[in-house]
């Protein structure tokens, strides 16, 4: 392939557009603070992410860290999950039967084709009236030992909150979980059908074939796509907080009401959401890197 | 060589193939093909393109179902049950025109991925004959690295050495040098060459009419789905029986 020069200078056009948006930018924030009147008060808003703590006497989360961490597990125990749903589902959908086909086709569809929203309100009805009784979560919980509730509450966060993270991540998981499957079979279809006939060739079953030759190159061919689509796990985890999931949207809505500081609350949790996403596409970005190390 | 030409009639029967036929939609590419292969016979197999050469080995490891006749390999019939197509399989070596190397593994995993997960040998069992055969193929020393990072010429000697991992009793190659620059061809063919003899059995489909010459106990021209003739390689290239092959070898000999 021809060597591809990256200009690194600017030329006056990008001066001109430059200085456009940056007029623009300006005349919003004069908008803001002249018409709108908006009275700016940011010192609120670090008591909100921590506060002292006179009994304990100590520094403790406050309600838009406490979201922070609860969107943090919520991302954490979605993505693995959504990532078993999605790579089975993933597999199912280039299955030589016809039903696992099937079966995997219609998920999918049905999530792909229903608004995010709409699917959660469904789903989440179905997950607190049904499942979630069912699991036995909240007896687990109370019924759990003092050295097994530390570890429950690093895991999923306060126990009296342990089954309202759980019916989050089942919600948004089974959601997440189409689209990473669609990823997964896009990486299988990828890899050549010769591979498969060369596995089949020195001996390997079929499950073998998948398991030794397929999958590690269609994960190794997914791996951009799929960190975008992690970061889009990450940001989607907002739309539970109409489930009353207590996360960062959900506590951040309670405080920019109770606070009236709308604009600073909800200009934090964006800096929040961003630090987070930005910090895991960097880290994707390197693992890619590592991984395509031996390719042509 | 002569000598193993003599003992043709007392050795096994390696491969038999009877009144195959195969279709591809409406279109027939094997009409009855019959081909019987002995232990340590050497069959290239040659023919206009698009004349079922490559059909009927894939046919041979199962790649490629059939839709009549039947197949007999090592005494294990070939028919739809997986259980026995892999039983074929492991005794069937392949070497495909494009390689086919795994391109996550490095060449020596390239090589134990079927001892290991196909007879269930241990990893450093694995790891001694894979060295083995890649020092027979003359590249040991790049065992460590990954296909991308070989020519053609070393990727498909690999390929030889993944096929040999597995001790099959026959080795199948589909235009083995079909997809080679010019340069590396000979050190594949070399390769094929000590293989033959060896003693190992091999039914090569090839252009290569040289090295068919010398390799060849028997010559198998293929033309349309048909098995024109199946002759000794000496009178098939000083006098072949059909009039198709004549013309064949004409064209591929001129230059």
């Amino acid at each position: 392939m021809a060597a591809h020069h990256k200009r690194r200078r600017l030329n006056w056009i990008d001066y001109g557009v430059f200085a456009v948006l940056l007029a623009m930018a300006s005349y919003v924030v004069y908008q803001v603070d002249s018409v709108l009147e908006y009275r700016w008060d940011w010192s609120v808003i670090p008591g909100y992410l921590y506060r002292w703590d006179e009994e304990q006497q100590r520094w403790v989360t406050n309600l838009l860290m406490q979201g922070m961490f609860t969107t943090l597990r919520l991302a954490v125990w979605c993505i693995v999950l959504a990532a078993i749903i999605g790579v089975a589902a993933g597999i199912m959908r280039t299955a030589r039967r016809l039903f696992p086909r099937m079966l995997s086709r219609t998920y999918v569809e049905l999530v792909r084709n229903v608004p995010p929203l709409v699917f959660v309100f469904i789903f989440h009805f179905f997950i607190s009236s049904q499942i979630m009784p069912s699991l036995g979560i909240e007896e687990f919980v109370r019924g759990a030992s003092p050295g097994t509730l530390v570890w429950l509450q690093v895991l999923f966060g306060p126990a009296d909150l342990i089954p309202n993270v759980i019916s989050g991540v089942l919600c948004l998981a089974m959601f997440e979980g189409a689209y990473i499957a669609e990823i997964v079979r896009a990486g299988i279809q990828s890899v050549p059908e010769t591979q498969a006939e060369a596995g089949l060739s020195i001996g390997l079953t079929r499950h073998q074939v998948l398991q030794y030759v397929i999958l590690p190159q269609a994960v190794q061919r997914v791996v951009p796509p799929l960190a975008g689509q992690f970061i889009t796990l990450v940001k989607d985890s907002s739309i539970v907080s109409l489930i009353s999931i207590q996360e960062l949207t959900f506590l951040a809505a309670e405080t920019a009401v109770s606070t009236a500081r709308v604009f600073e609350v909800w200009i934090t949790v964006a800096a929040l959401y961003f630090s987070v996403c930005y910090s895991c596409s960097l880290l994707f970005a390197l693992l890619e890197r590592r991984m395509t190390v031996y390719q042509r | 060589m002569n000598t193993q030409k003599d003992l043709r009639g007392s050795r096994k029967m390696v491969i038999e193939v009877e009144g195959v036929n195969k279709w591809f939609g409406d279109f027939q590419v094997l009409k009855g093909i019959n081909l019987q292969v002995r232990e340590g016979e050497r069959v290239v197999v040659c023919g206009p393109s698009g004349s079922g050469k490559s059909t009927l080995i894939r046919c041979i490891n199962g790649l490629e179902e059939h839709q009549e006749g039947r197949i007999v390999v090592n005494g294990q019939l070939l028919d739809n049950e997986l259980k026995n197509i892999a039983a074929v399989r492991k005794e069937v070596g392949m070497v495909f025109q494009e390689f086919n190397l795994f391109p996550h593994l490095t060449v020596l995993e390239n090589c134990m991925l079927g001892p290991t997960k196909a007879h269930g040998l241990s990893t450093a069992e694995a790891r001694d004959r894979a060295m083995e055969y890649l020092s027979r193929v003359r590249i040991p020393e790049q065992a460590g690295k990954y296909p991308g990072q070989l020519s053609g010429g070393q990727q498909q000697r690999v390929a030889i050495a993944r096929s040999l991992s597995l001790r099959p009793r026959v080795m199948l190659f589909d235009e083995p040098t079909s997809a080679l620059d010019p340069e590396m061809i000979k050190e594949v063919l070399d390769v094929m060459t000590d293989l033959a003899q060896s003693g190992m059995t091999m039914i090569v489909v090839t252009h290569e009419m040289g090295f068919a010459r010398t390799v060849a106990d028997r010559m198998v021209f293929m033309d349309q789905g048909r098995i024109v003739e199946s002759t000794p390689t000496e009178r098939f290239f000083a006098n072949p029986d059909s009039d198709r092959a004549r013309l064949f070898l004409s064209q591929v000999l001129s230059h």
